[in-house]
């Protein structure tokens, strides 16, 4: 019978008990040989791996591991591209016909080498599937009635690109290196077509490039993992790389001091600052191509002011924002194309003056300040950010209301232009200045139904010349003088635009005891699991 | 008059069955609603912000997004009925799929918490209550107090870094070790059972030592909770005049606990372990997302984030069949446990 005693002593020795069951389990702290294991938290992840529908960041570091492009960026200059696929490259005088030689190694996991008939159809494909980043290709000109002729291989090495009206030779190239440029192999592809999607449906959860990896498996918000592609021409990569969910950063800090992890991915300031005291862990960072910016509602009459935007951008603290609340994690950048990014700014246009501001906000007739609402995303920093310059602005007599909501809601509420202030991040959607100066700078239609629905457009903000000179500068055949007339259009926009361009990211990750070889760019196509190394 | 016994039966299984499809039928209401007037739009999540305006369009009607209200619930409704939950945005899987793939992970957590907790916190309740403000039931009330004081995260957090990092008793985060994921055949879902079904015992205790320590926090939670109501409903049960007779008796004090008292508080008891156990099984989103348990509270709050609203709706909807079965299970134990109902 079940005795007082009895209880009692199976109560006090329960913790024995548990600790039996642990140990039972074979506790491992070491990551099985040959395998790279990321924590990571990887729930941005969205609707699969294809190429030619990946967007969002995790989607957009994977992709480049499974697939080849005809480019790629150079990661000793970041301005530059260097051929991946392609060996060599053409461009027709005119600036309308790319003519690719592709090398002749590269190979699929299925052990068949990369034509540029795969890589006609890949592009074709793209156009053809229409998903969200085809309109990386398809702003020069490509549709789904024209592709086919306008792309095609000419043999199994020389892949022509024909456009129907001339671009900078740079912008093509670069865009190219978006993983939408990922070359897909076209016989596995439609192996796997159901009701003419291309392959779409299978390529989400599968892969079929020639890249240093193959998709196993992905679980959303609990792991993805990736097989070595035994043609990758790379014998010494780690033949597994697995990356686990991992949302909580002090759980990611433990696993790697436990040998649990290879490498962390999110970790917070104040744990980068333990791992960098730790002197078996290397922690490797990169500014990002991702800028934190302040947005000016033009339909707001008091922002409609000059000197009001020009007051706000002095009134801000933006090294204290950077030092003091975005340590490690974010870095004063104040042009619309961030160091790092073809083109971009590192110049330091504004800084906190106080007096300045006051002065510029009596100029406009506001002397004793005025009450604006700021919509700024809940989650961090930018909730940190948002009281910051809440605060800032207060000292120049601007009362901000904040008004705190999930990031999507935030978006939601801007794409309707129903904000005045909105503090949000913008991440470039391929590796041209293009990206940004047309998302910053054209909005050819005010009106409701505006082609171009971007930020420009969602602050009502109009400007004619800014607008042609962004538009001109995507068809500059002369690199340098394009990437000129970029850092002319950031020294205006900074001056006249309602845009106060405050932060850019960097991503930061630590290796544990070991480990070598990972890398972060500025974009997320230069991290290349194949190169990841481990003692 | 008195009814045949068949057609209390049946009468008592209609008014189960329709009330039970009628708060079916409000859930999903209020959260078909609630999901579609949240300001957040739904289209971005699939195409991202910087989508292009023609194509936000043309999703927005493929979704029926565009059409009115009344037209798009009972679409869902109609597809509801014949078990289409819809495709989740974020996994690309049929919602269906997703929950036969996370729930079964909250189950086998929440079943292991729910058994260490009421192991443990039944009798150290009981104990309490027979030894009343004794040194013995003032230790029982500051360890359930603390259990059920201290937020998740630090107790989560804290047990990994005691057990995990400095023991080294326990295993780290995930269901099971990175060596072994995807070596074990999916059956149940459950990995220990699948693991033992497949006859690999190593993975099967791995599995076992990766729930140990979830389950442990969750199970120190709930148990504070159990051993507490345990420790009122008995003190409440000691004081009533058929104990005193059993115990003028002479009965064992065991048999006058166990029999007569605990017998007592057995119905008022099984409604708060239904409820705990209905709690946990809900998923513990906290507790998921630090030991990156891959359950169903952790596929919603992300789902919810990205507001796709299909795996929400579905996700919810089990979370409330799950209430209403427990509360049922409760109810029919209830007849078991105590004849007078």
């Amino acid at each position: 019978m079940l005795t007082r005693r009895t209880l009692l002593t199976l109560t006090a020795a329960s913790p024995i008990l548990a600790a039996g069951v642990f140990r039972a389990g074979d506790v491992k702290a070491a990551t099985p040989k040959g395998v790279i294991v990321q924590a990571k938290q990887i729930d941005d992840l969205v609707s699969g791996f294809d190429p030619a529908e990946a967007y969002d960041i995790t989607n957009l570091e994977v992709v480049p591991n499974l697939y080849r492009g005809l480019i790629s960026p150079d990661p000793a200059d970041n301005t530059k591209v260097v051929g991946d696929l392609a060996e060599s490259w053409t461009v027709s005088k005119d600036g309308t016909t790319f003519t690719f030689k592709l090398k002749k190694d590269a190979k699929f996991p299925s052990g068949k080498a990369v034509t540029a008939e795969d890589a006609a159809f890949s592009f074709q494909r793209a156009i053809k599937l229409n998903k969200q980043p085809a309109f990386i290709l398809s702003q020069f000109g490509y549709t789904k009635d024209n592709v086919d002729a306008l792309i095609s291989a000419q043999d199994s090495e020389t892949l022509v690109m024909k456009l129907p009206a001339p671009v900078a030779p740079s912008f093509l190239l670069f865009c190219l290196t978006a993983p939408i440029g990922g070359v897909v192999e076209k016989a596995t592809a439609l192996a796997h077509e159901v009701n003419g999607d291309f392959g779409n449906g299978w390529l989400k959860l599968h892969s079929a490039g020639a890249g240093g990896y193959q998709m196993v498996e992905w679980v959303a918000s609990d792991h993805v993992t990736l097989d070595a592609n035994p043609h990758s021409g790379k014998p010494d990569q780690p033949r597994r790389i697995f990356i686990r969910h991992v949302p909580d950063p002090s759980a990611q800090l433990l696993m790697l001091q436990k040998g649990d992890a290879d490498i962390a991915r999110n970790l917070t300031p104040d744990l980068l600052k333990k791992a960098y005291a730790e002197k078996d862990f290397k922690v490797v960072s990169s500014g990002q191509a991702v800028s934190v910016y302040l947005a000016m509602n033009q339909a707001v009459p008091e922002l409609q002011k000059l000197p009001v935007q020009q007051a706000i951008k002095w009134a801000l603290d933006y090294d204290g924002i950077a030092t003091n609340i975005t340590p490690n994690m974010y870095s004063v950048a104040q042009g619309f194309l961030p160091p790092g990014l073809p083109g971009g700014l590192t110049d330091r246009l504004y800084k906190k003056d106080v007096a300045k501001a006051k002065k510029l906000l009596a100029e406009a007739g506001f002397p004793d300040g005025f009450e604006v609402t700021l919509d700024v995303p809940s989650s961090a920093p930018y909730a940190d950010i948002g009281q910051a310059v809440q605060a800032d602005l207060a000292q120049i007599g601007i009362k901000v209301t904040l008004v705190s909501g999930e990031m999507r809601q935030v978006m939601t509420k801007t794409r309707k232009r129903g904000h005045q202030l909105a503090l949000l991040a913008w991440g470039t959607d391929y590796f041209d200045p293009y990206s940004n100066s047309q998302a910053f700078c054209e909005n050819p239609d005010d009106g409701e139904d505006g082609k171009l629905k971007l930020l420009a457009w969602r602050n009502h903000f109009v400007d004619k010349e800014l607008n042609d000179m962004s538009l001109a500068a995507s068809k500059e055949l002369d690199n340098d003088k394009r990437m000129a007339m970029y850092r002319e259009m950031q020294l205006k926009f900074a001056e006249r635009a309602p845009f106060a361009m405050m932060l850019q990211k960097i991503a930061s990750a630590v290796m544990g005891k070991g480990v070598s070889g990972f890398v972060i760019g500025p974009q997320t196509g230069f991290t290349q699991y194949a190169d990841i190394r481990k003692a | 008059m008195t009814r045949h016994p068949t057609v209390q039966m049946l009468i008592r299984l209609g008014t189960t069955v329709s009330s039970l499809a009628i708060t079916m039928f409000g859930l999903v209401l209020v959260t078909f609603f609630i999901g579609r007037v949240i300001p957040i739009d739904p289209v971005l999540t699939i195409l991202g912000d910087h989508a292009r305006p023609e194509l936000v369009e043309r999703l927005r009607m493929e979704l029926g997004l565009d059409k009115p209200l009344p037209v798009q619930f009972w679409i869902y409704l109609k597809n509801l009925l014949q078990g289409d939950l819809g495709r989740s945005v974020m996994t690309t899987n049929r919602v269906v799929d997703d929950i036969r793939l996370y729930f079964p992970a909250t189950v086998e957590l929440g079943t292991v918490a729910m058994i260490f907790a009421t192991v443990a916190g039944i009798p150290l309740g009981v104990l309490s209550a027979v030894r009343r403000n004794s040194a013995l039931d003032q230790a029982v009330r500051v360890f359930s107090l603390v259990g059920h004081s201290i937020p998740i995260p630090v107790l989560g957090l804290g047990s990994l870094l005691v057990f995990y990092a400095w023991l080294g008793w326990a295993p780290g985060t995930g269901r099971v070790g990175v060596g072994y994921v995807g070596l074990t055949p999916s059956v149940t879902g459950f990995l220990t059972v699948d693991a033992l079904i497949a006859g690999d015992t190593e993975v099967f205790w791995d599995a076992a030592a990766h729930l140990m320590l979830p389950a442990g926090v969750l199970a120190y939670f709930s148990m504070a909770y159990i051993s507490r109501m345990t420790r009122a409903f008995m003190i409440d049960a000691l004081a009533g005049e058929y104990v005193i007779t059993a115990r003028a008796k002479g009965l064992s004090p065991a048999r006058v606990i166990w029999r007569h008292a605990f017998g007592n508080i057995a119905v008022r008891l099984v409604t708060v372990l239904a409820l705990t156990y209905a709690g946990l099984l809900e998923g513990a989103v906290v507790t998921e997302m630090i030991f990156s348990w891959p359950g169903i509270g952790q596929y919603l709050t992300v789902s919810l984030l990205n507001a796709d609203m299909n795996a929400v709706i579905g996700a919810t909807l089990l979370v409330g069949f799950v209430y209403m079965l427990l509360n049922l299970f409760a109810d029919a134990a209830y007849r078991i446990l105590d004849p007078r109902v």
